[in-house]
């Protein structure tokens, strides 16, 4: 496989998606190259109250299959492949896991991917207590008591969702206050079944079948001790998938792209947009924005070469 | 691509335990955005290892009883079974490359 097109964007979540949108409309010959599937990261969200448009608010699992219907609704291809890598010849080759595509231009829109604790049993237990997506896996977890790991908006959100199954979530936070928007503390503070275990991070998971207990270590006090859990939800933050351009770009230090308001980075031709770039505020809104501008900036960059 | 066959509590030991060939069962139910997400690459393989390697679907929401059984607590869930006996548990929205990469390993014996 060695096609060539004029534009290739990177990942579908609605900054790819919207990129895509306004590269089909222009007409120019493009390519979207997704790993997993369309929609991005907002699928994961239950509720999407700030994306305007929509008073009601809306699922994230409908913005996400809404946004990526319009996006195609132009006869934009998308193939699914994992991205390795770019380089750089007269043309941008872009490495896939089914093979090579080449363009005059590259939007880079791949998004982040939830960071892991790291702790021993995480990974053992995958899919057998913890998770990552409150929306998909509560519903497993009904009548049983769990752990929410974080204290950002996304945790907070997760944990009230969770009150729906859980007879009692316990929220696990490495600081003695949240991050959360004020709206959502309130919430929570208010919630009866949600309780608070401050100034605490996960030393380990552990379990026989299933997850069975969290093993803790206070920050301040170096103490350890445990809770009885059989699920364990950890929502502690981002990191960009940008591990394959570390030889073609450079980086800020937790990885994210650096660009300028055009969303052009330091390698003409290639762009990126969406929760991916360096100083983005890592929302719908703004990832539709950013791809916007990539396709258009895009679009001006193919033209003059 | 190709429809992965129903599985339900009730043919689940004939069609995936009783199956001559490697089968890929998938866990998913109507709510969970993920699970939709990687249909589309299931369905692609569906077709690609189509005779190697059986495909199905259990929707966990009316099939408790195989969620259950097979510890299913995360979707989606794909298990791939060989001789009746699950070999490989893949959690969450992955890639069709590394669904590939576990269907060649089990094909090849490697897994
Ligand atoms: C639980 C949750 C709740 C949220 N709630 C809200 C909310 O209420 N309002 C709001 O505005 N935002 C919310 N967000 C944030 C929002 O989802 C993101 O800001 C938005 O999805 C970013 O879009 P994106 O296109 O930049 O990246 P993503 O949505 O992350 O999409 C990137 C895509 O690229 C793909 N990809 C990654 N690497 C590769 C590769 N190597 N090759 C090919 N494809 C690749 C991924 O599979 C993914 O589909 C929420 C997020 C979460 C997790």
């Amino acid at each position: 496989m060695n096609e060539t097109y004029q534009l290739i964007i990177i990942g579908g979540g609605p900054a790819g998606l919207s990129a895509g949108l306004y590269a089909s409309r222009s007409k120019l010959d493009t390519l979207l190259i997704e790993k997993a599937g369309l929609g991005g990261q907002i699928l994961n969200a239950e509720m999407v109250e700030n994306y305007p448009g929509f008073p009601q608010g809306i699922s994230g699992s409908e913005l996400g299959a809404l946004i990526a219907q319009q996006a195609t609704k132009y006869g934009l291809p998308t193939a699914f492949a994992e991205v390795q890598g770019i380089e750089i010849k007269d043309e941008k080759i872009v490495i896939t896991s089914e093979g090579q595509y080449r363009a005059k231009a590259v939007i880079i829109a791949a998004g982040s991917e939830h960071s892991k604790l790291g702790v021993p049993g995480e990974e053992e237990f995958l899919g057998r207590g913890v998770s990552y997506c409150a929306m998909c896996d509560g519903a497993f977890f009904r009548d049983q008591v769990i752990a929410v790991v974080g204290g950002g908006n996304v945790a907070i959100n997760d944990a009230l969702f969770l009150t729906r199954f859980a007879t009692k979530v316990m929220v696990i936070h490495r600081r003695d206050q949240l991050r959360a928007t004020k709206v959502l503390q309130d919430r929570a503070f208010a919630n009866p079944k949600i309780e608070f275990v401050w100034d605490s991070v996960v030393n380990s998971i552990t379990g026989d079948k299933q997850v069975r207990e969290v093993k803790l270590r206070n920050v301040k006090t170096g103490k350890g001790s445990s809770v009885e859990v059989s699920g364990v939800f950890v929502a502690v933050g981002l990191r960009p998938n940008t591990d394959y351009l570390r030889n073609l770009l450079t980086l800020d230090e937790v990885g994210f792209i650096p660009v300028n308001g055009q969303m052009e980075t330091e390698v003409p031709g290639i762009y990126a947009a969406g929760d991916i770039r360096a100083g983005s505020i890592r929302q719908v809104v703004s990832a539709a924005g950013d791809g916007a501008t990539a396709a258009i900036t895009a679009e001006r960059f193919i033209s003059s070469v | 691509m190709t429809q992965p066959l129903k599985v339900d509590d009730q043919n689940f030991k004939g069609v995936v335990i009783e199956a001559k060939t490697p089968f890929l069962v998938d866990f998913w139910a109507p709510w969970c955005a993920p699970c939709r997400a990687i249909a589309p690459a299931v369905e692609e393989l569906a077709g690609e290892y189509a005779g190697q390697v059986g495909f199905g679907k259990v929707n966990v929401d009316e099939n408790p009883k195989v969620a259950t059984e097979y510890g299913v607590r995360s979707i989606p869930t794909l298990l791939l079974f060989k001789d009746g006996k699950p070999v490989k548990q893949i959690v969450g929205l992955r890639p069709k490359a590394e669904l590939k990469k576990h269907l060649d390993d089990v094909l090849t014996g490697k897994g």
